[in-house]
């Protein structure tokens, strides 16, 4: 593992490892910019099944049915896709099924494409409206950290956790 | 846009016929209709019932079909549940999940909210999307006797496939199976993992 003072340290090495040490089966996702570099390590990893989707509300589903049948899995998605998976996470928190998600923000630290402000704004008051427990992380440092912590959250306390990147770590994502 | 036929199946009956010798089938039915008719042929710890979620039907039984790769799922839903999440077919379509079969009660009616007319009554074709997304096999049944013909599909055929059953929109009695989300979860787990 390189070390995190190296330059060439990215915090998607770790949280990549730690999806094998907890036995993450199945990665669901939305691409974005923020979290390319994980989902480019996971789609190479033949121990867990990447899915592709066209809607992140469908990464809810599809994480219920994982741990229906004993897997585990991790949501992907950019803050504009929070917003499409609310009336879902309904079944997470009516059945207390266990999701953990990294969100990517956009919308805010040092935004300059309006249009994904209003969403971005929303993200974190419409995840807790939803019931979901919000670990906010804005150091790169931190975020393995957190991604175990919120997978102790999700998978043996069976909550809806959410691991929310800011933008600070992630950079400001191109224009769209 | 398909040719229309005459509507003649009762989905009671065609529920009670594809669950008839469901072996150790997983089942994942939508919100509504889909649910009572699973409960009303027989109420089975393999079931899992959405009373909510509208729209993540197929997923959910994506998720379950590829963390049990050797069991058949089968997700039997609603036209209005699988038209909220469409989009879900491509999604499917890519990962080829050979153990997924779906499985749409099409009355052409939203049934939970006073019979209004979905899509498929205005000649949406469900099966014409599946296929436009990638599955081999996505049929249309308007018969007794393609339903014959349908249910070994549903059970055996290398998925994922999809089945679209037209069936009339006369009411049904309803019957409503456990609705606590943690009881439903805990039974099916416990059924099938051992754990809950």
């Amino acid at each position: 593992m390189v070390s995190k003072k190296s330059k060439s340290w990215h915090w998607s090495q770790d949280v990549h490892q730690l999806f094998k040490k907890i036995g993450i089966k199945q990665i669901a996702y939305v691409p974005d910019g923020g979290l390319a570099r994980l989902i480019e390590r996971v789609q190479a990893d033949k121990s867990m099944r990447s899915v592709v989707l066209t809607t992140e509300e469908e990464g809810v589903a599809q994480m219920a049915g994982a741990w229906l049948g004993g897997q585990r899995g991790v949501l992907l998605t950019q803050s504009g896709g929070v917003g499409n998976c609310i009336n879902m996470l309904s079944m997470m928190q009516e059945c207390r099924i266990p999701l953990l998600s990294l969100v990517s923000m956009r919308g805010e630290w040092g935004e300059q494409y309006p249009w994904q402000v209003p969403m971005g704004q929303s993200t974190i008051p419409a995840l807790e409206a939803a019931k979901v427990i919000v670990h906010h992380v804005d150091q790169a440092e931190k975020v393995p950290e957190t991604v175990e912590a919120a997978a102790k959250l999700a998978f043996d306390a069976n909550r809806a956790v959410a691991v929310v990147l800011s933008q600070r770590i992630a950079g400001s994502g191109g224009q769209g | 846009m398909a040719a229309r036929r005459k509507i003649t199946l009762d989905r009671r009956k065609v529920v009670g016929q594809l669950l008839k010798d469901r072996g150790d089938l997983l089942l994942v039915t939508g919100l509504g209709a889909p649910t009572w008719d699973a409960a009303a042929v027989g109420d089975h710890p393999n079931n899992f019932y959405l009373w909510g979620g509208m729209g993540g039907a197929v997923l959910t039984g994506l998720g379950l079909a590829l963390a049990q790769p050797k069991r058949r799922v089968l997700v039997m839903t609603g036209d209005g549940e699988m038209l909220m999440g469409v989009g879900g077919l491509a999604t499917v379509a890519v990962q080829k999940p050979s153990n997924l079969a779906i499985c749409i009660i099409d009355n052409q009616r939203y049934g939970e909210t006073g019979m209004q007319e979905t899509h498929t009554a205005h000649g949406v074709d469900l099966p014409a999307m599946a296929a436009g997304a990638g599955f081999q096999t996505a049929l249309t049944v308007y018969t007794a006797k393609e339903l014959s013909a349908a249910i070994p599909v549903l059970h055996s055929q290398p998925g994922p496939v999809f089945i679209d059953i037209k069936v009339t929109d006369s009411p049904q009695s309803m019957t409503l199976p456990p609705r606590d989300g943690p009881t439903l979860k805990h039974r099916f787990r416990e059924n099938l993992l051992g754990q809950i």
